[in-house]
């Protein structure tokens, strides 16, 4: 048996957050650089995979790195480890930000040892998530998710959050509860927990349905669209992320809404390809809302970290539409919005909690004239902001370029181009609202109360250096990703027929 | 003959005995602790025997009264591991009742006994008296700290307890009447060959079905006859309260099962009737123990409610084993499995509690304030079995809800289904307040909370099952399946 990488790096964390739960009283210190090897680790494997993946042309929708195991003989679930083209690039967004997530909370100084361990244990769950391929192993991976995230709001957050931890624990518990009822009904339609096989070798079409089809398929999709989140299943969002410490904002917009996303595309388009075709047009409309509605809403937006929260609302919208469009470019697109909106916004999480431990403001009314105090923070900062708007050369603008032209040139769906030109004016929406809160932060006169406020130091230099790096590659040169994501997605697109 | 079939009982009557050296020693002994050190070796004893049993072909003894099957040898560990857990777990809080620590320890042993044979037993009347056994035993441990609370559990306890006998009594006599027998396999084969199909083609069977499923509804604590849990899981002596909500309430499944499986299991149109009987009060008792136990404010009480809550779940496996028609054992074994992940869970959380309030003289949810910092090992231990008792992994609790909810749905309880998750989801809502006192408020004092390291011992032991349950499942779902083959018609 060759080595079991994608079990090597889903589990590190988790080998990490041992030794740090087994060390008595450690120093904060020592915590620390331990979990910032196991998610170095983690990540170098996730580098490694990515070097060593076959991209030749035979190897459109095969499974790599499978690790295959039984694991409960009883019901035919097996722990079932394995990427493709799609799964690929988030689990390098996630090994990636969750380095950065370590690097981001090197300050905690309330209880870092439980801190850590959550935060470990998080990214072992969403890694989970995107590297199963056996249903029941991505649902107890999906539900693990929630109780690192419950603690890291609630005890490390700020403002009202244990509201917002208790909001967002019952928001997504409903959602997979949904989900597992579907799960339930598929394994009893078909005897068979394989995503790959139910996609490709054993059409659940085939199957006597035990329920309607399209019931299955919308009990899976209301679990994705409360996490991914769409309108209007999106209150939770700006509440948990406003609440949260910086890292999990991060995790959280960078990797954990991406389930939501990720989980459409593997299970309800690739399982139910007739389904998704015959409710494209309803679903793409909740796209265009999000997109339209969540933009509109940031707007209005008075706290800096709360509009970048639900700037995430209206981009996430994109993706949605991206996968409805139901077509190869589109959800190309799609897929590669997912890993660009999630260095983006991790890096404008970052960004935020930057500029809120440097003046302990993060009302956009009492801020401005920052750009004299903080040089590197405000190019940076800047440099996000325009990602986020789809300005040329970087990720945003790539995958934002992609998933519109992929959508606009659908067959598959009816209607979609009116959809598609409605939704290009999210974009102009997201021009406003990034200058304006740019602008607000930034510029202006400098005010006396903000005199002395230091700049980013080292260790936040290499962590937002390396986010703008990651956007300037993927803006440059996008057929690195791309090149993987059509292996993952040419077959999809296959199934759909388009 | 009898003599001969004597050693098919051996972990019945080794458990007797030790309980009666427990006392005998009780009269010579100053060192208490001896007494809990001869009750646990009682239990591992005869632990051994059901061990050694496992596997061996089903045997029906003493005139067909008892089986000896892997079904009641499951439970018969099952029961066994919750009593040595919970004496293990009393060690801390024996001393309140110093001078009857040795009555307790055998009332303890005495009442597994009595529940051991009421999962074997196969006949009414052994039913009924291996109930009563295990029954009195409880209603005298209820009331054990005689102050004003306890006694009043125990009297609640002891009077209803009566109530439910009689409506038992009743619906087995009903039956007996109606079949002219007791043993549970001639009640099936006369209920397979009756004339006239259709239940209200057949009143008295009806009846006594109704008065059957009323009197074991009583030990489950099922939506209608709840109403005995919060007040006396709140008066008893908490290591009590946990082994009613864990032995007891297993041993009543069990006794349903074999009852309403065996006996009333074919033909089909009667075990749809109570399929769908225990699937509608499955839905009510788990909607009323989950919303009521939002509203509590003491821990017990909470536990009570959620008791309540997982005896609903429960219910699910008895639904699907209603609603299966033909040889199918999902609904058996996912019931079985449930039954391993919450008695572990449970035996957890109150362990946890009995540690906590002993040091801290209080129940209320508002002094778990900051046990995170004062108590953090128990703390961990207590989060992670509530954890498992709203669904989550890496627990027991997930995988059993799964397995327990995929049986319903494969047999057409869709609905049941999407009650029970949705009620889950309600359910988080007061476990995680529990969790949250502990983990985010500021504690009332720095004290720390001792625990002594039986009492951890079987802490450590819960816990260790909860994760196993949950992350390595297939080697006890296959004891599981192992244990409901033999209940196959």
């Amino acid at each position: 048996m060759s080595f079991p990488y994608l079990s090597a790096i889903v589990f590190l964390p988790v080998v990490g957050l041992v030794i740090i739960a087994l060390l008595p009283k450690p120093q904060p210190r020592t915590i620390r650089l331990i979990a910032l090897v196991f998610t170095l680790a983690s990540f170098a494997l996730s580098l490694a995979v990515f070097c060593l993946f076959d991209r030749s042309a035979g190897a459109i929708g095969q499974i790599q790195f499978e690790d295959k195991l039984p694991w409960i003989p009883a019901i035919n679930a097996f722990y079932h480890l394995g990427i493709d083209g799609l799964s690929l690039p988030l689990v390098i967004l996630m090994t990636f930000l969750g380095v950065l997530a370590v690097l981001v909370s090197w300050k905690i100084e309330l209880r870092p040892k439980e801190y850590f361990i959550w935060l470990l244990l998080l990214e072992t769950s969403i890694l989970g998530v995107f590297c199963s391929l056996d249903l029941v192993l991505f649902f107890l991976f999906w539900e693990l998710e929630l109780v690192p995230m419950y603690f890291l709001i609630s005890i490390w957050g700020s403002g009202r959050k244990e509201y917002s931890s208790i909001k967002y624990v019952i928001y997504t518990l409903v959602g997979s509860a949904m989900m597992l009822v579907g799960i339930l009904s598929i394994y009893f339609t078909t005897g068979n927990l394989n995503m790959m096989e139910l996609a490709y070798s054993l059409p659940i079409t085939s199957a006597k349905p035990f329920i309607p089809f399209a019931a299955m398929f919308f009990l899976l999709f209301a679990g994705f669209a409360i996490k991914l989140p769409v309108v209007p299943l999106h209150t939770w969002l700006p509440d948990a992320h406003t609440d949260a410490p910086t890292a999990v904002s991060v995790i959280l917009a960078g990797a954990l809404l991406k389930m939501g996303g990720y989980g459409m595309i593997r299970l309800c388009v690739t399982i139910f390809p007739e389904v998704a075709l015959h409710y494209a047009p309803l679903l793409v409309a909740f796209a265009v809302v999000s997109m339209l509605y969540g933009a509109a809403v940031t707007l209005r937006q008075k706290d800096l970290k709360r509009l970048i929260a639900y700037s995430s609302v209206s981009h996430m919208g994109y993706v949605l539409l991206g996968i409805f469009a139901l077509t190869q470019v589109s959800l190309t697109g799609a897929a590669l919005q997912m890993f660009s909106h999630g260095i983006i916004t991790g890096l404008l999480f970052a960004m935020v909690g930057l500029v809120y431990d440097k003046t302990h403001e993060r009302n956009l009314d009492n801020l401005g004239g920052l750009a004299r105090q903080m040089p590197v923070i405000v190019v940076v900062f800047s440099i996000a902001g325009l990602a986020s708007l789809g300005l040329p050369g970087t990720s945003g603008f790539a995958a934002e370029f992609i998933t519109f032209v992929g959508s606009y040139s659908s067959t598959a769906v009816e209607g979609i181009r009116l959809y598609t030109i409605l939704g290009v004016f999210g974009i102009v929406l997201t021009a406003g609202y990034i200058l304006w809160m740019l602008q607000r932060v930034f510029y202006g006169p400098p005010l006396d109360k903000f005199k002395g406020v230091p700049d980013a130091n080292n260790i936040e230099k290499v962590c937002i250096f390396s986010f703008v790096a990651a956007i300037m590659l993927v803006g440059i040169y996008p057929a690195i990703l791309t090149n993987v994501i059509k292996l993952g997605v040419e077959p999809i697109a296959r199934l759909i027929g388009s | 003959m009898i003599i001969g079939e004597l050693h098919f009982l051996t972990p019945e009557l080794s458990l007797l005995g030790f309980a009666l050296v427990v006392i005998l020693l009780d009269l010579f002994i100053k060192q208490k602790k001896v007494l809990a050190v001869v009750s646990i070796a009682g239990v591992i004893v005869s632990a051994g025997f059901t061990v050694a049993m496992w596997g061996t072909p089903s045997e029906a003894i003493l005139y067909s009264m008892l089986a000896v099957d892997n079904f009641a040898l499951f439970f018969k560990l099952l029961l066994l591991a919750a009593a040595g857990l919970i004496i293990l777990a009393s060690q801390d809080y024996v001393s309140k009742f110093e001078r009857f620590q040795g009555e307790f320890y055998a009332l303890v042993l005495i009442s597994a006994v009595g529940m051991m044979l009421l999962v074997a037993a196969t006949d009414l009347i052994a039913i009924y008296v291996a109930l009563e056994l295990s029954g009195i035993s409880l209603y005298v441990l209820a009331t054990f700290l005689k102050d004003k609370k306890s006694t009043e559990a125990g009297l609640k306890y002891l009077l209803l307890g009566a109530v439910a006998s009689a409506v038992l009594l009743y619906g087995m006599a009903l039956v007996f009447g109606f079949t002219g027998k007791t043993c549970l396999m001639c009640i099936a084969y006369y209920v397979q060959e009756m004339p006239g199909a259709g239940l209200l083609s057949n009143p008295a069977l009806l009846m006594g079905m109704v008065l059957l499923a009323a009197g074991f509804g009583f030990k489950i604590a099922c939506f209608p006859f709840q109403m005995w849990v919060p007040d006396v899981y709140e008066g008893a002596p908490t290591p009590i309260t946990a082994y009613l909500s864990v032995a007891s309430k297993a041993a009543g499944f069990a006794v349903i099962l074999r009852v309403f499986f065996v006996a009333l299991g074919s033909p089909d149109w009667l075990s749809l009737n109570w399929g769908m009987l225990f699937a509608i009060l499955s839905a009510i008792t788990m909607t009323v123990g989950n919303v009521v136990a939002i509203l509590q404010s003491n821990i017990k009480r909470m536990l009570g409610y959620s008791s309540i809550a997982q005896a609903g779940y429960l219910m699910v496996g008895l639904a699907t084993v209603g609603m299966a028609v033909g040889n199918d054992a999902v609904g058996q074994s996912g019931l079985l499995f449930f039954l391993m992940s919450y008695a572990v869970t449970n035996l957890g959380a109150f362990i946890a509690v009995i540690a906590i309030s002993n040091k801290i003289d209080s129940d209320a949810i508002d002094d778990y304030t900051g046990m995170g910092k004062r108590a953090p090992l128990l703390a961990v231990a207590l989060t992670l079995c509530l954890i498992s008792l709203i669904g989550l992994p890496p627990t027991a609790g997930l995988i059993a809800k799964i397995y327990i909810f995929s049986g319903a749905v494969q047999h057409g309880l869709l609905w049941l289904v999407i009650v029970a998750v949705i009620n889950s989801c309600i359910s988080a809502f007061y476990y995680l307040r529990v969790v949250k006192v502990m983990w985010t408020g500021t504690p009332t004092s720095e004290e720390k909370v001792p625990s002594s390291w039986a009492l951890r011992t079987a802490l450590a032991l819960c816990c260790l099952f909860v994760l196993l349950l949950g992350v390595v499942p297939g080697g006890f779902v296959d004891i599981a399946q192992a244990a409901v083959r033999i209940l196959g018609p």
